[in-house]
């Protein structure tokens, strides 16, 4: 899995750079997630302007890293969805679940 | 509207590096179709997912259950219908028995078969001979 972590403000800016997620990488970028978590990094925003495919496994590993850090009070957010990968997000309701912003800049600092 | 008949057989390992390329082969096809009055990005996009998520689940049952190392696809576009099989020859599952997703509380799992069942119009699984076959069907006009 080709990743690219950054920090902006309080936030580890996780720039997913793989154009698919799916059953062959999306257990990769849960564990890479999960480890950040445990490094008590736990506000995390995960860029997705390269990927212009999710499968269901990929919004798996999102909803992981969303789960855990919610569970330690941190925040999970979502940036730059491409069109089709944002109507899987509206298809399983997801798009309800997670914090989307349309890019890094905008996301607030609460 | 398309009058096309493609017809692509595909038999890969069951390795999950290779679901790149069959859903790349399902985007190409859609390509093909001149006449689709549809959203040709959107069928791109579920045809891919589709043949993804399919070839995925043969993949990872293959792993679990028997030493399988090949899954055959078969696409078949005809008379405005696409019609997708996905081959294996493990225990098989009910499809009727597979639970649609908790969207008030949504899992890490189980979301593959919803997908597939969203974005097409049919979806049997049923036994042939030795093997088993999902088959989605979407109406193209």
């Amino acid at each position: 899995m080709n990743l690219n972590l950054s920090k902006s403000n309080d936030f580890n800016v996780l720039t997913v750079l793989d154009e698919r997620i799916d059953a062959h990488n999306s257990a990769d970028l849960k564990d890479y997630i999960l480890r950040l978590i445990e490094r008590g990094e736990q506000n995390i925003i995960v860029q997705l302007e390269h990927v212009r495919f999710i499968d269901s496994s990929g919004l798996g590993a999102l909803l992981s890293g969303h789960k855990n850090t919610i569970a330690r009070s941190g925040r999970f957010v979502l940036t730059n969805i491409q069109q089709q990968v944002g109507s899987m997000f509206e298809l399983t309701r997801l798009n309800r679940v997670f914090e989307i912003y349309a890019g890094v800049s905008e996301v607030s600092n609460e | 509207m398309c009058s096309e008949i493609i017809q692509v057989d595909v038999l890969i390992p069951t390795h999950t590096k290779y679901l790149d390329l069959i859903g790349s082969i399902g985007e190409r096809i859609v390509k093909e179709l001149d006449n689709y009055s549809g959203d040709k990005d959107a069928l791109a996009y579920q045809l891919n997912l589709v043949l993804t998520e399919a070839t995925a689940n043969v993949i990872k049952h293959a792993k679990d259950e028997h030493n399988e190392n090949s899954v055959r696809i078969r696409i078949h576009l005809h008379d405005n219908i696409l019609d997708i099989k996905v081959f294996d020859h493990g225990q098989g599952f009910d499809l009727n028995k597979v639970p649609e997703p908790d969207f008030e509380d949504p899992k890490e799992n189980g979301m593959g078969l919803f997908f597939i069942r969203s974005v097409m119009d049919s979806v049997t699984y049923s036994r042939v001979g030795d093997q088993n076959v999902l088959e989605i069907i979407k109406y193209l006009n």
